[in-house]
């Protein structure tokens, strides 16, 4: 059996994911991958295609159930076991920081399952780093609209240039040791403030 | 004085983690020079990851957990010792409306006696049998839970195999309420407040107790990996020392609602709710109230004390339920895997009532009876099963030999 291709069942809620683990598996010449979005349904469909290997996101609440179904496999004579290798205490550490576990049908060669749980790894932790990276980037253009109000704000009630309105903003910044967006939201709350009294 | 390291304890929010909650929130381990990073986990298989790559040092969880992990029944089994309990009760049986109808049908009653609803069960399953009608279907919070194995005694004490009869799956305890109003399941076996939500969403009726079915009966422990341990006995027993003052806090019923209000951010379900578990002023169904004064214990009845025959009762129900092989070396690492010499060692200094034994014959006391303990008077039981049969750890074997031999198991 060992030639046979491997069968992989992704279970990921977040569909973006999912797909990056997906297009690395395919990638790595793996044909028989299945992506699950939701965990309703998920014992039939092990149960139709008997995943070698399953890859879930490790915060998944619905993890205790999947162990369970393994638990009932008792029966069916397919156990699996966590990870590559329990011996394999870096792989297993690298996974559970990555936020990643994986679950493999016990006998599997360990170097035909390594590399699909060391892609999941780093595609979830490539995943974290674009997440993050994104988050960074709507934070900063959030952080510029503010900047934007408080200088709108600045120059129509005080008649100040665009330029004069910023450098208000960052001399008050800078004294308070505050961000020049906090500055900006204060203030439009500020004026929101003022404008809505009678 | 030594410096203390910082401690990573994880939880999972439900009212029986009031204990450990409550011991950072309200300063118990910082007055033990801790510092207690709490981590709230989504999963009992998230706990038990965490603690075997060394994320978390200890843990809020199941009883059963560290038997089983101990006897590498996990598909990773971190090492890890339970040195104190995290009370007693705190979990319910609650079925869909139209199952409560049926039971009520089949004279259930209205007390939640386990005996009554439990032949009155019996008698629904016979009866859908007969109408060509499909198992029903429990859910339980992990295999390897008190729920899991509470459940399936009940059941079988009725006359119910919970393996062929009736149909048991694993859900998280947040999805229980929805799972139920939805029909996936006709019942389930969770702690507090899932109950008490399935029910104040209409979804529901609770039917039974876990009190109960085992009055004064083991529900959380405090896993402690047990490299973390034995590198640390000093911080450690500081834990166990916060631990114990908070659950004395929380048992005073002048502290539940501050506690509720503590636990509803934790948890994420309004006070009241969480109050209902505290007080054991139940609604069991909409407009239907219960008082039950065992339903949850922190503080009397030795509430903390890890029993070895605990362990040893759960290893039993793993064994009679084929989770694992009977062997003499499996009850040795099971029983051991509960560690009242680091309680005794710890909490002498305080004052706490030490029980002498490390295991007691589960079903003996019928009511509360003083018994022998070190450093002040003590009060256990009553702690008996609902079908009146008795657990003595010295005759495990007689005791598995005989559930082996009921008609189920054959």
């Amino acid at each position: 059996m060992n030639d046979a291709a491997l069968s992989i069942l992704v279970i990921d809620e977040n569909a973006i994911r999912a797909q990056i683990i997906e297009e690395g598996l395919r990638a790595a010449g793996h044909e028989r991958v299945t992506v699950v979005h939701e965990i309703q349904g998920v014992a039939r469909i092990v149960e139709r295609i008997a995943p070698d290997v399953i890859v879930i996101d490790l915060e998944n609440p619905n993890r205790d159930m999947l162990e369970s179904m393994f638990l009932l496999s008792r029966s069916v004579r397919r156990p699996i076991a966590m990870f590559v290798d329990r011996s394999d205490r870096a792989s297993i550490e690298a996974a559970v920081e990555a936020g990643v576990s994986a679950y493999v049908v016990d006998g599997l060669r360990q170097e035909r399952v390594k590399p699909i749980v060391d892609m999941a790894i780093s595609r979830f932790n490539a995943f974290s780093r674009m997440t993050q990276e994104l988050e960074a980037a709507r934070t900063a253009l959030e952080n510029r609209k503010l900047v934007d109000r408080a200088k709108a704000i600045l120059m129509k009630s005080r008649g100040l240039s665009e330029d004069d309105a910023y450098r208000l903003l960052r001399t008050a910044a800078m004294k308070q040791n505050r961000k020049i967006s906090d500055i900006a939201q204060s203030l439009i709350m500020a004026a929101g403030l003022l404008e809505g009294e009678p | 004085m030594s410096v203390m390291p910082d401690i990573r304890i994880g939880f999972v929010p439900l009212l029986d983690s009031a204990i450990l909650v409550s011991a950072v929130e309200k300063g118990f381990t910082r007055q033990e020079g801790l510092n207690v990073i709490l981590s709230r986990e989504p999963s009992w298989s998230s706990v038990r990851d965490r603690l075997a790559v060394g994320n978390l040092d200890a843990a809020h969880m199941l009883a059963p957990m560290p038997i089983a992990a101990n006897l590498g029944l996990f598909p990773l089994s971190p090492t890890l010792i339970a040195p104190i309990a995290m009370g007693l009760g705190g979990n319910a049986v609650t079925v869909s409306n139209a199952l409560a109808q049926d039971l009520a049908q089949a004279n259930a009653g209205e007390t939640l006696d386990a005996g009554q609803v439990g032949v009155a069960l019996q008698r629904v399953v016979e009866m859908r049998r007969e109408s060509g009608l499909p198992p029903l279907r429990f859910g339980v919070v992990y295999s390897f839970s008190s729920h899991n194995f509470e459940l399936r005694y009940w059941l079988a004490a009725c006359g119910i195999d919970p393996d062929t009869d009736v149909e048991i799956v694993v859900l998280p305890p947040p999805h229980m309420p929805q799972a139920l109003a939805e029909g996936q399941i006709d019942g389930f076996c969770a702690g507090e407040p899932w109950n008490s939500a399935a029910v104040q969403r209409g979804a529901g009726h609770i039917a039974t107790l876990k009190a109960h079915i085992w009055r004064s009966s083991p529900e959380k422990v405090l896993g402690v990996s047990q490299p973390w341990a034995e590198q640390n006995p000093q911080a450690l027993d500081a834990v166990l020392r916060a631990l114990y003052r908070a659950a004395l806090w929380c048992g005073d019923a002048a502290n539940h609602m501050e506690l509720a209000h503590l636990l509803s951010v934790a948890v994420g379900v309004e006070p009241k709710l969480l109050l209902a578990g505290l007080s054991g002023a139940l609604h069991i169904a909409q407009g239907q109230r219960l008082q039950v004064d065992d339903f949850f214990l922190t503080a009397t009845r030795a509430a903390t004390f890890p029993w070895q025959s605990h362990a040893l009762w759960f290893y039993s129900q793993m064994v009679r339920w084929c989770y694992c092989r009977h062997a003499p070396e499996q009850v040795r690492i099971a029983r051991d895997s509960y560690r009242p010499d680091i309680y005794r060692r710890a909490l002498r200094s305080l004052g706490a009532p030490l029980p002498g034994a490390n295991l007691k014959v589960e079903g003996a006391l019928v009511m509360p009876t003083p018994v022998g303990a070190a450093n002040s008077a003590l009060v256990l039981g009553p702690d008996g099963f609902f079908d009146g049969h008795i657990f003595d750890p010295d005759q495990i074997e007689d005791y598995m030999r005989a559930q082996a031999g009921d008609l189920f198991r054959n």
